[in-house]
């Protein structure tokens, strides 16, 4: 089945363009339409008036397809965490909404949340700061039991040792503490622990950049073979553009709050529209030294600017080897572009060509721009 | 948590006994490391050894046939009306100012002394550690009042307001109490605050809300049993510091009154006659000071024991040692954290 | 300018605090029955009458609101009211017996904290050395013991054989300077001590964890890398980063100074602020107790603010604001 990564209905009616075909909600199991989350920042003092916000994420609609896994790439500090920890429902939104199996869980109060934090669940970068020290590792991965009166005594300890197998760890373990398991196999304790309530959708966020790339296979193949198993939807989240392509079934691309592109894994991959996909594309180590040796690295300039006063238009113009006046005044949207499936979309005035060299674009555009700045 | 855990364990002891892969908790980790320290083992059969002598005080008071309270005008006194010394007429240590048995009066003056230590620093370290997390965990507002209000008790002279509310209430065990908890869990509350705001940030607390947990479980299950070590510690240390502040009220005739006896009291009428009776200052003020270093100076071990890594000046050599032994491992490529003797990753 | 804005605010909310203070001690001693004061001034065989006389002159058959009125009215012209014993000023009173004082809080912190600071600073600069491990002793025990019973002990100790072998200069009781610096000192060298000892203790401790810690940091190892003389990399960075948290803790502490100087000043017999407010409290003089605890509010407050300003002079990195 062909699922969409992403819609933007109405950047596409704008253009002029065919909707997309209307997705049944049967396939899509979170809809994440026009979400912004704007952290004020107070003032110090008595007074803690509201001076500024973080535009942590401005305006982002995604769907995450049943059963699958949708990436999410960008670099550190460009929302994605934050982006996460609204459909976990862990900070509340600023605006737009979130659904999930038809179900609006944006703006829900702590207890009518309670029911869907079953059906969601997370697993955590940081292997050693995502599990309690002090707890045993059977309480840890029995603690979602406990909090949602499901099984108790025996009953709970069986279902938490069939966890245990079921992700690799040996059962017998359930009574150390997570100081005395490596990295790879607290990773484990935390998938057991996001498993044990069944969940429709496991939020991973940056489940392995933590972990030695020889771990990082196993927990992954563990994660799809989990999938497999139990029908799960994951949604991904990684700065490695290699494992993002490894395990997912659609990709978006976050810069600065906003999706640069979004679409299925291999459209995106292999036609890169974004200069901001492209760039990263090029910068990501290739299994392939063949392919690296033919790769021209685009340099991007300059550092990613404050999310507390974005640029004005396109917020990559700042750094994009192709931008030109209008990228200053008008954001562009994401829509698709000529030539590509309606499911791969965009957000660029002048989307990449398919064999176009930025490389060279790049240096002489970037002079000029900080030219331009000086 | 500790329902769970304790079924696991339960379950555990009857199902398997080739089950030996036990975990080790932080807290054996730390008994083992603290049986090793000389000066804090000292320090806590200093400890052990005076809380026998306070409770046996009703034995050697029948042993010198001097009850706590008895002035012996006779025995007790020299022809001036002044105390005996040390070892005169039976009296071991000899008498206080009103001819009755020091000994007996410091052994008694021990009993007092060690239970408003512990009591005040419990009552204190259970309210500073409410206050504390409450304050951390929920911020805002309620963390803006609750800080003020530390911020004022801590900042306030309280000798001063102690002598105050001790004079408004009358002096009495109750009043001494009260007072010496309501000066003591401010300390408490903001070191606990401090601690909970960098718990409060961990991952794993995150884990824990999106799983559901409401404020509760979170506070008591996850954050509670990692503030122990810390409160641990400080509540060894505040039990001196609660003998030394019973000590005062008492000495400036605000806390205990006579002829029940406590070392402030006993100390307090000793300085009218430091002149002429030296053991009379001596004796109490060696049984309080032996008593609070034994605490402090148990306080420091635990510390270390529980981290590692602080330094501390008596336990130089066993700190050189630990470092030697650390660099060896380093070079035989092994960590000196205890990882698991688990299979590997399959 | 930022000063200026600084020092304003705090000040209007030192009166704040103070007025607090005030309040707050002038309705916890009414708690106490009127009747308890009237009857120690008119003497136990007094009649109903002659009690009734007494509170009346007093003004306390008035409704406590409008005694709490004209008692703030008093404290904004600085008058604390009248001794209910003597119908002395308070304000005399406490004039009169501020320079014991004055002379030991004064002594005794410059004492501690130049001991508590220069103890420190030795010990982390030698670390593990005799004099650390020494220091450290002599530190445990300081914490170990109340004030009180330093003072006991060194009554016992320096100023009974000093007297015996008839070495007269350290004394008891409270002498002015008017009577000669050096008796002045004399008089006054064991209560510095004592109120210091406790103190410099814990500042000997603080000084010397917060050196140590600073010690280790990148930027001071890059220090010496650069060739920065030893002692010039301890005092120029070293100390001065150390000394913050050092700093800050005395605006705590300065409130638990006075508390200090009661014990201190009962030990050696000095007839200061300490000691007419104990009394004060055992005949209810409630007029002379809120004086004390007034002044002591004011006390706290003004020394808070210095501490804040010197906090702000040391660490460049807090902006008064």
């Amino acid at each position: 089945m062909s699922v969409p990564g992403t819609e933007n209905a109405a950047a596409q009616q704008a253009n002029g363009q065919q909707p997309a075909p209307p997705d049944s909600d049967d396939d899509i199991l979170v809809r994440i339409e026009n979400v912004k989350k704007y952290f004020p920042i107070k003032s110090v003092g008595f007074t803690r008036r509201t001076v500024g916000q973080v535009h942590a994420v401005d305006d982002v609609s995604l769907t995450i397809p049943r059963g699958r896994t949708l990436g999410l790439v960008g670099e550190t500090g460009c929302g994605k965490s934050t982006l996460a920890r609204c459909v976990a429902g862990l900070i509340p939104i600023t605006s737009g909404s979130i659904t999930f199996d038809g179900q609006k869980i944006s703006g829900l109060s702590r207890r009518a949340m309670q029911p869907f934090r079953r059906e969601i669940q997370m697993i955590f970068q940081d292997p050693y700061g995502s599990l309690n020290p002090r707890q045993r590792v059977g309480s840890i991965i029995g603690e979602p039991f406990a909090i949602h009166n499901m099984a108790s005594g025996n009953d709970r300890k069986k279902r938490v040792q069939e966890l245990m197998e079921r992700v690799g760890l040996n059962p017998e373990h359930f009574n150390r503490f997570p100081a005395e398991f490596s990295g790879g196999q607290r990773q484990r304790i935390g998938v057991a622990r996001a498993l044990a309530v069944r969940p429709k959708l496991i939020i991973c966020d940056e489940p392995v950049s933590a972990l030695d790339v020889s771990i990082q296979a196993q927990v992954l193949n563990l994660l799809a073979d989990l999938q497999d198993e139990f029908g799960l939807s994951y949604l991904f989240i990684a700065h490695d553009l290699e494992v993002v392509r490894h395990v997912s079934h659609a990709v978006a691309v976050m810069y600065l709050g906003r999706i640069a592109e979004a679409g299925p894994k291999d459209p995106v991959y292999d036609h890169p529209r974004h200069p901001y996909t492209a760039a990263l594309l090029s910068a990501a180590p290739a299994a392939d030294p063949r392919t690296a040796a033919q790769r021209q690295r685009i340099i991007l300039v300059g550092d990613v600017p404050s999310p507390i006063d974005p640029p004005s238009g396109c917020r990559f113009h700042p750094r994009c080897p192709k931008a030109q006046d209008l990228c200053q005044h008008e954001d562009p949207p994401l829509e698709v572009k000529p030539g590509d499936p309606v499911t791969h979309q965009a957000a660029c005035h002048f989307p990449v060509q398919d064999g176009e060299d930025l490389a060279t674009a790049g240096s002489a555009t970037s002079a000029a721009g900080s030219r331009e700045s000086a | 948590m500790s329902i769970t855990e304790l079924e696991f364990e339960a379950a555990s002891a009857e199902s398997a006994p080739e089950q030996a892969i036990e975990g080790r908790s932080q807290w054996q980790l730390t008994w083992r490391r603290l049986s090793h320290d000389k000066v804090a083992v000292i320090s806590l059969i200093i400890i052990v050894i005076m809380i026998a002598l306070a409770i046996a005080a009703p034995a050697f008071a029948a042993l010198t046939g001097h009850p706590p309270n008895s002035a012996y005008p006779n025995t007790g006194e020299n022809a001036a009306g002044l105390p005996v010394s040390p070892g005169t007429n039976g009296f071991w240590l000899g008498t206080d100012g009103t001819g009755r048995d020091l000994l007996v009066r410091i052994l008694y003056g021990a009993r007092i002394s060690l239970f408003v230590g512990v009591l005040t620093t419990v009552i204190a370290t259970v309210a500073g550690v409410t206050i504390g997390m409450v304050a951390g965990y929920f911020g805002g507002v309620v963390d803006t009042v609750l800080s003020r209000f530390v911020d004022a008790v801590l900042a306030f002279p309280y000798v001063v307001l102690a002598l105050a509310l001790a004079v408004v209430l009358g002096p009495s065990l109750p009043v001494i109490i009260g007072v010496i908890s309501f000066f003591s869990w401010a300390g408490i509350s903001r070191i606990v605050r401090g601690q909970t705001l960098s718990i409060k940030e961990k991952e794993y607390i995150e884990a824990a809300r999106s799983l559901g947990a409401g404020p509760f479980r979170i506070m008591f299950v996850h954050i509670l049993p990692n503030l122990l070590a810390p409160v641990l510690v400080l509540a060894t240390l505040y039990i001196p510091q609660a003998i030394i502040f019973e000590a005062t009220l008492s000495y400036l005739g605000l806390g205990i009154q006579q002829p029940t006896a406590s070392w402030g009291n006993i100390l307090g009428d000793a300085q009218n006659f430091y002149q002429q009776a030296w053991w009379y200052v001596v004796f109490p003020a060696a049984a309080l000071l032996i008593t609070t270093l034994a605490f402090n100076l148990l306080g420091d071990g635990i510390r270390d024991a529980m981290d590692p890594r602080t330094e501390r000046i008596f336990a130089a050599s066993r700190a050189r040692k630990l470092a030697r032994a650390r660099r060896r491992s380093r070079r035989r490529g092994q960590g000196d954290l205890p990882t698991a003797s688990a299979p590997g990753e399959a | 300018m930022a000063i200026a804005r600084f020092l304003i605010r705090r000040v209007l909310t030192g009166i704040v605090v103070l007025w607090l203070v005030a309040t707050a001690a002038f309705f916890l001693f009414f708690a106490r029955p009127v009747n308890t004061v009237a009857h120690q001034l008119a003497g136990r065989a007094a009649t109903p009458q002659v009690i009734a006389t007494v509170i009346r002159n007093l003004g306390l058959n008035q409704p406590i609101l409008v005694q709490y009125w004209h008692f703030l009215d008093n404290l904004l012209h600085f008058n604390l009211g009248y001794s209910y014993y003597t119908q002395q000023s308070v304000n005399t009173m406490l004039k009169q017996d501020l320079p014991p004082t004055a002379s030991v809080v004064v002594g005794g912190v410059i004492l501690w904290l130049i001991a508590g600071l220069a103890v420190g600073i030795i010990s982390a600069t030698r670390a593990r050395s005799l004099f650390d491990r020494f220091s450290a002793v002599a530190v445990l025990i300081g914490i170990s013991l109340p004030t009180f019973v330093i003072g006991e002990l060194l009554l016992l100790i320096v100023f009974v054989p000093l007297n015996q072998h008839g070495f007269h200069w350290i004394q008891d009781q409270y002498a002015g300077p008017s009577t000669g610096i050096g008796n002045w000192i004399g008089h006054l060298i064991l209560p510095w001590i004592t109120l210091a000892a406790v103190q410099a203790a814990i500042y000997t401790r603080l000084t010397r964890g917060q050196l140590l810690d600073v010690l280790g940091e990148d930027y001071m190892r890059m220090a010496r890398a650069k060739g920065l003389s030893e002692r010039r990399v301890i005092f120029r960075h070293g100390v001065r980063a150390a000394l913050t948290p050092v700093v800050s803790q005395l605006g705590v502490d300065v409130g638990q100074l006075l508390g200090g100087v009661i014990v201190v000043e009962s030990v050696f017999g000095l007839n200061g602020l300490g000691q007419v407010s104990v009394q004060a409290i055992d005949t209810d003089n409630l007029p002379v107790i809120i004086g004390f605890v007034v002044l002591a509010a004011a006390f706290v407050v003004v020394a808070n603010i210095i501490v804040d300003l010197t906090y702000a002079l040391l660490d460049p990195r807090v902006r008064i604001a």
